[in-house]
């Protein structure tokens, strides 16, 4: 296996040409891959229509099971959502500098799966038309939202995590924008002219974008802790068996990272197959990526294990019984699935043999995925089945509409990033090179020293740095040590 | 819109949050259920479909789980306590039935949770939905721990009362269409005609003077309604009215989450009140010879 993040010796233009490679041209898969999204989205939007006309109880929603497969898909999308800002801005922060090639297609998840969460608690709505209620317009009769209650954060918190996400995003692509200006030609050449909003590349530009592509990185991270915390409030404000625990807030952000890192290998592989972006997405990142999932994996695992115990122990009759129900009830497949996908499966991602070996890994990480759907569904839907009312106690399964909803929203997905790796560079230009620059004049030589530097310094920059900023020999004396 | 609405509104909400919650109730209207009293007929549960316009959602509905019933009676064979034989025995009786209907409870659980306040409590100690505000998030049935709350799934509206029938619709209350969250309102239209009544004539509502239609309904007179508040007798004058005396009976007390009774042997008692919901309905345990 070829030992570095990256190889030093690739030249600026031969970077620029690959990534610009990738936006043109679609091949044929490319279309055939949009019209497969399109046919599930088409899926989606007949089973939408129908249940709008007709009623929520299509989808065999039911009394007791009000919330069913929109409530675990929402939290699904939001959840995947969280590995953009984990690459881009945590890994930003402590100087991760191995995120660089493959943090915009993260970010632009991130966005992406926001998008799509966004819509489910929209579809789920009774009376969806009357959607803005949630929101604290000004209103003469004087009526507010109840801010008590965890939908109307829900709605904050979403709203503002997507919009952030997506100017964190569009901030980070600026530099590479204007690249891209500078080598299009027609329609794309006036798309980019704009986009880029006449980035030039001078120090005053850089030294502007350095600093709020760093405030917005901070911005960015509370708020990726808060927006799932808040999602998982939706559970754990209330008072059922099931949701009422206090661990949910950890819990849900612990596993939306696992998700997130999941969906991120996914993409990887088929970034890096179909682009033939074996240069940037190499194996050694590949690697890490796949360690930090299994460490994020058992953090997971650990906060199920805390839940069952504190269930356990707790000696609450009604929970106690769930969570036996859950292990042995009508449920119990899938919540034996969720626990042997999210938990045992992760353990191939501790061997080095597997976690470099790319079909492995793709089948791993989109099971994985499957895996944290299901642990969406076992919380949503078995409390809903057997809760404190005896008389209530009921099992039900979801038929077509719910499921077209769920399948389509993946064809709505996909469909979003198809068009933005046609768009926007999937790589980022500007960072790779200052990834390679690092490399090559500082990092193999001495980290401590790097890390000084950086602190001290201002950062030289991506597109044209200079010589004088970066390429002073790095420490002689620690060299020999 | 003026602005000074707005803040008048928002320190109106501060000093609510301050204060933790509403305390000067006019009313509190409250049941008392005799289950020694309950045969099970279920005339209670088909006076609130008629009285309430509750859709008749049909067999296939039904089994979906997708029925509207407000009042329902539930039906329990087994006493786990009593142990094998004796549960045999006991279920040669016949079955437990207890009457169900939203418990208004005070601390209710769908309150918080609603982001659109569509359910609130009302100064008559009446936990209200407002079927116009609805916009059918449903957190609120899910948060019911009595599992009281029904949504209409679908549009009953032709279904339910083709022609001629929608003549014997109640013209006091609304049809709901699809999307919106329903529930047991211990008949809130009747408590407004009475109230209205009372106020025209200058006086308070006496104890007695509705009924809701379960309560009306019920041959055996299990289902007693009044406010637990207030003290007016049907004379006119001061008094306790029969509910509350009940609940003093049975030494049952709203804001408690477990009741200090000192005889044990009292009945009464409030469904899962240990879970901080107070609700206003007490039940009279079922007294049986095993």
């Amino acid at each position: 296996m070829q030992s570095k993040d990256i190889n030093e010796d690739i030249r600026w233009a031969q970077i620029n040409e690959d990534v610009l490679r990738s936006l043109e041209n679609p091949r044929m898969g490319y279309w055939v891959a949009v019209g497969v999204c399109l046919a599930l989205l088409a899926l989606a939007i007949i089973a939408e229509i129908y249940q709008y006309r007709v009623g929520m109880g299509v989808g065999n929603l039911n009394w007791p099971h009000m919330w069913d497969l929109y409530i675990a898909t929402f939290i699904f999308w939001i959840g995947m959502s969280h590995s953009g800002t984990l690459l881009s801005a945590i890994l930003h922060i402590t100087h991760a500098d191995w995120r660089k090639p493959i943090y915009r297609f993260a970010e632009a998840m991130t966005t992406f799966t926001l998008m799509t969460a966004a819509l489910f608690p929209v579809i789920h709505l009774g009376r969806l038309w009357n959607m803005y209620w949630v929101l604290p317009y000004f209103s003469d009769r004087g009526i507010w939202p109840n801010f008590r209650s965890p939908l109307v954060w829900d709605a904050f918190a979403i709203f503002t995590y997507l919009t952030t996400s997506a100017l964190f995003l569009y901030i980070g692509s600026i530099p590479d924008l204007a690249i891209c200006r500078d080598n299009a030609r027609g329609w794309r050449k006036k798309l980019y002219t704009a986009l880029s909003l006449g980035w030039r590349g001078d120090d005053r530009q850089w030294r502007n974008f350095r600093k709020t592509y760093l405030v917005m990185a901070c911005f960015l991270i509370p708020l990726a802790v808060s927006v799932h915390s808040i999602v998982s409030s939706d559970f754990a404000m209330s008072i059922m068996p099931g949701w009422h625990v206090t661990t949910f807030p950890p819990y849900f952000v612990a596993g939306a990272l696992y998700s997130g890192c999941a969906a991120i290998i996914t993409l990887f592989i088929l970034l890096r197959y179909f682009f033939r972006f074996e240069a940037y997405m190499t194996m050694p990142i590949l690697d890490k990526t796949c360690k930090l999932t299994f460490a994020i994996a058992m953090v997971w695992t650990y906060l199920n294990l805390i839940e069952f115990a504190s269930v356990w122990y707790g000696h609450d009759k009604v929970a106690k019984e769930l969570l036996i129900a859950k292990f042995t009830g009508p449920y119990s497949p899938y919540f034996w699935a969720m626990l042997i996908l999210g938990s045992v499966l992760p353990f191939t991602l501790a061997f080095e043999k597997l976690r470099t070996n790319i079909p492995v890994m793709f089948v791993v990480s989109i099971l994985l995925n499957v895996g944290m759907w299901l642990e969406r569904w076992m919380i949503v839907a078995p409390t809903l089945s057997l809760s404190y009312q005896p008389f209530a106690f009921d099992v039900m399964w979801a038929n077509w509409v719910q499921w077209f909803i769920v399948i389509g929203s993946f064809g709505w997905f996909g469909l979003l990033f198809l068009i933005f790796v046609k768009v926007i560079p999937s790589v980022s230009m500007y960072e790779v090179k200052e990834m390679i620059f690092h490399r090559r004049h500082i990092a193999n030589k001495d980290i401590a020293a790097v890390m000084h530097r950086r602190a001290t310094d201002p950062k030289p920059a991506g597109g044209q740095p200079s010589g004088a900023s970066g390429s002073t020999p790095g420490t002689p004396g620690l060299e020999g040590a | 819109m003026s602005l000074k609405n707005v803040f008048t509104d928002w320190s109106r909400y501060r000093k609510g949050i301050e204060e933790g919650g509403f305390h000067d109730y006019e009313h509190m209207w409250g049941m008392a259920v005799d289950l020694n009293k309950c045969i099970g007929c279920n005339a209670c549960a088909v006076a609130c479909y008629a009285e309430n316009n509750l859709a008749v959602v049909g067999e296939e509905k039904f089994y979906k789980g997708q029925a509207m019933h407000w009042m329902r009676i539930e039906r329990y064979w087994d006493e786990p306590d009593l142990g094998e034989d004796r549960v045999k025995e006991f279920n040669h009786h016949g079955a437990n039935f207890i009457p169900m209907m939203c418990q208004n409870c005070n601390a209710a659980t769908c309150e918080p949770v609603c982001p659109v306040a569509a359910t609130y409590h009302t100064p008559d100690g009446l936990n209200a939905q407002v079927y116009n505000r609805c916009i059918g998030s449903r957190y609120c049935s899910n948060n019911c721990p009595y599992r009281l709350r029904f949504f209409n799934f679908y549009s009953y509206y032709e279904s339910s009362w083709p022609e001629p029938l929608h003549m014997q619709l109640n013209p006091d209350l609304t049809v709901r269409d699809k999307g919106v969250m329903e529930k047991c309102t211990f008949c809130v239209q009747r408590i407004r005609a009475a109230k209205d009544k009372a106020r025209r004539e200058d006086r308070k509502v006496r104890d007695g003077e509705f009924l809701p239609a379960c309560a009306q309904t019920c041959p055996t007179g299990a289902i007693t309604f009044g406010d637990l508040l207030t003290l007016h007798t049907p004379g006119g004058g001061v008094g306790e009215t029969k509910v509350a005396q009940m609940w003093r009976d049975h030494q049952v007390e709203l804001g408690k989450t477990r009741q200090t009774k000192q005889n044990p042997e009292l009945r009464g008692y409030r469904v899962f009140e240990g879970l901080n919901t107070d609700p206003c309905v007490m039940y009279l345990e079922r007294v049986r010879e095993v």
